[in-house]
């Protein structure tokens, strides 16, 4: 390199604006970065994307042909015929006939069967006699996805098929009684219901591994420390490394109520300007979540593990997994404390009930407190020297 | 440009102490660095000289001492040190998923340089980098990264340059170039702190110090530093180098023996001593005797062994 000619530098330092300035710096670089990794800009689109065919269809599908058992007691038409019909909802296929009560329990308990249907003893004579006599039906309840939705459609789907065996014109009430016996009771969740909460998941998922890398990345390829010895404050850094996640889970909510609404058929009843805005914010909550995480850990690994530990409880304690209300109270009081719990009766009552603003308050002040709260300790805990 | 004190000094600490976990790495440092000099820092592996670097620069807050930087205290007022200095570390920490342009215009844009792209522009027609630009910096060889991340680091046109051990690892026609750089730096007015482990760049030096252990041993120009070392030192040339030295090491008065290619340097600080045990080998014949100033590098090494003894 010539020493000799050295063009004149430029020594004009401007200190207004330095923090939109530097911070802006800082966004430019995490930009280029993100563009510049592949892998992970793939994953900006496909996790999302595949997460939600997979859960979406996975979750969403109607159980058909669930393994059944009858216990017949009694061999009649109508009995044969309220089988028949019970078959036709496509709910249930008849693997076995037993005569037995113990043979009946012994096939639920193997799990050899999800779903048992009684017939009694008299139950053509009780119904001819008006008696209302009880169709018991057991469910298995190791799998409550699979158990509610066949029951709740039990009723109506049984009494349509039964009137052309039974009446002419339409009975005027239900002949029998169908007893359900399922040991899990689960919310009146609507399989509707699942997109919306898939958005929140995948966006918490996605949102806490990108930020909750970013310091500790630097802090590993050194970069921390030439970082450290420049003039940028922590909320600068900050900033500049929330700011461009921003944009990209704003993309993925757009990708996830895109797909739910096209391939899923849900609907978006309310302002999709307001679910844009609270989307971002609940985006941002958790992206400073996942830099507070990044400020606290020493490595990449330890970032990851203590992503999932906020992770787990997001989905389990939520409302996304397990219907919030039924939980106890410590449980409820644990689910107020996570953004996911907020954001799930966010997008929920946006899309499917057309909420407005009014009705969203307490859940969008408690996610910008969670978000203050998350930037505050990660600011304080940002090392601003390597002590 | 002066800030604070105009008296010419760009570092004035005193008492330096900074403790790890309970093992003291930077004991009782005290150092003065002129403006517009270039400093040389020399010491062993995991001597303190990183260490104090970090505290200069704000990096690390010392545990007692203080003192001033640019005129700027040491403890309080590390925001505005670092607006005037210039830290290049010992690993290169520049992004290395960044392209040389975007690596520059990030540092611009950081520091508030009214023109980024300009300024960029013109640091890398200056670091002969033209053509590059757009390369990732990951890419590029030792001695690019390193006149790279000197150019980040004197771009925002600092007042003093920190640089932690810069040609490590960088072959000697690029160690040069480099070395040309500093001194051109040096030359506009900037004071740069250099660490090494280079003889040959400590003699390029305006000023050196020697810190072992934590404890800075010697300092001043390389001329004082030889002088103060009061050592004497015999140049050996012959036959059987190798026995002579086994047969010398640890005799009274003879502090240090080392082979430099053919030759062997016996050196110590008791002349007298010194003399009395090398007589029986002085006469024999197929040996040269000669004696001759130490060498920088012999200064250090019995500066080294000594301390040694002393610390460990």
């Amino acid at each position: 390199m010539s020493a000799v000619e050295h063009p004149e530098p430029r020594r004009d330092i401007r200190e207004r604006f330095g923090f939109l300035r530097r911070s802006y710096a800082m966004l430019v670089k995490e930009f280029i970065q993100l563009r510049r990794d592949r892998v992970s800009f793939a994953m900006i689109v496909m996790l999302p994307v595949m997460q939600l065919m997979l859960f979406g269809y996975a979750i969403n599908t109607t159980p058909h042909h669930l393994p059944s058992a009858v216990l017949l007691q009694e061999d009649s038409d109508l009995a044969r015929s309220v089988l028949k019909a019970l078959e036709n909802t496509k709910y249930f296929r008849f693997l076995y006939e037993v005569h037995d009560v113990d043979d009946f329990d012994n096939l639920l308990k193997s799990g050899k069967v999800l779903f048992g249907v009684e017939i009694p003893r008299g139950f053509e004579r009780a119904v001819r006699r008006g008696d209302r006599p009880a169709l018991l039906v057991a469910a298995d309840a190791t799998d409550p996805v699979a158990a509610s939705a066949a029951l709740g459609s039990l009723g109506m789907v049984v009494q349509t098929a039964l009137a052309h065996d039974l009446y002419i014109g339409e009975p005027p009430e239900m002949p029998f009684e169908i007893r359900a016996h399922a040991r899990y009771n689960p919310a009146a969740n609507s399989s509707l219901n699942i997109v919306p909460g898939l958005v929140g998941t995948i966006l918490t998922m996605t949102m806490l591994i990108f930020t909750a890398l970013s310091v500790t990345r630097e802090v590993e390829r050194g970069t921390m420390e030439s970082l450290l010895s420049m003039p940028i404050r922590p909320v600068e850094v900050m900033f500049g490394k929330i700011v461009p996640y921003v944009l990209v889970g704003f993309v993925q909510a757009f990708l996830i109520i895109g797909i739910g609404v096209g391939l899923f058929g849900v609907p978006v009843l309310g302002n999709l300007v307001l679910l844009a805005l609270l989307s971002t914010l609940f985006i941002t909550t958790n992206l400073s979540i996942g830099y507070t995480i990044s400020t606290l850990v020493q490595n990449q690994l330890q970032a990851m593990q203590m992503s999932m530990m906020f992770f787990l409880p997001s989905i389990l304690l939520s409302g996304f997994m397990f219907p919030f209300a039924g939980m106890p109270a410590w449980a409820r009081y644990l689910g107020e404390c996570l953004p996911l719990t907020h954001y799930l009766r966010i997008v929920r009552a946006i899309m499917l009930k057309g909420a407005t603003m009014e009705n969203l308050r307490f859940d969008t002040l408690a996610l910008a407190g969670l978000m203050l709260l998350a930037m505050t300790i990660a600011v304080t805990r940002f090392r601003r020297t390597l002590d | 440009m002066s800030n604070g004190n105009g008296n010419g000094i760009a570092i004035d600490v005193k008492g330096l102490t900074k403790s790890f976990g309970g093992r003291e790495v930077v004991h009782d440092l005290s150092m003065q660095v002129k403006r517009g000099s270039i400093y040389g820092f020399l010491g062993p592996n995991g001597s303190g000289k990183t260490t104090t670097i970090r505290i200069l620069c704000g990096l690390l807050t010392p545990d007692s001492g203080e003192g001033t930087c640019l005129g700027y205290d040491i403890r309080r007022d590390a925001e505005k040190i670092k607006r005037q200095v210039g830290y290049m570390t010992q690993r290169f920490s520049l992004y290395q998923d960044l392209s040389v342009r975007e690596n520059l215009e990030f540092v611009a844009r950081l520091y508030g340089l009214a023109d980024a792209r300009g300024a960029a522009r013109d640091m890398i027609k200056r670091l002969g980098l033209s053509g590059r630009e757009e390369q990732l910096a990951g890419e590029l060889s030792g001695g690019w990264k390193q006149r790279l991340a000197l150019g980040a680091c004197t771009l925002p046109n600092p007042q003093l340059l920190l640089l932690d051990e810069p040609t490590a690892g960088v072959d000697p026609k690029a160690r040069r170039d480099f070395w040309n750089e500093i001194h051109a730096l040096a030359a506009e007015g900037l004071t740069v702190l250099v660490s090494t482990h280079y003889m040959d760049e400590a003699e390029r030096c305006h000023e050196i110090a020697y810190i072992a252990y934590g404890y800075l041993l010697a300092h001043g120009t390389v001329e004082d530093v030889i002088a103060k070392s009061a050592l004497t030192t015999y140049t050996v040339t012959g036959e059987d180098l190798n026995d002579l030295g086994a047969a010398l090491t640890g005799k009274p008065g003879i502090d240090m023996v080392a082979p430099f290619g053919t030759s062997l340097h016996v050196s110590g600080r008791d002349v007298p001593a010194l003399e009395a045990s090398i007589a029986p080998w002085r006469e024999k014949s197929g040996l040269n005797w000669q004696k001759s100033s130490p060498s920088l590098e012999d200064v250090f090494i019995e500066l080294m062994g000594r301390s040694k003894d002393n610390f460990q």
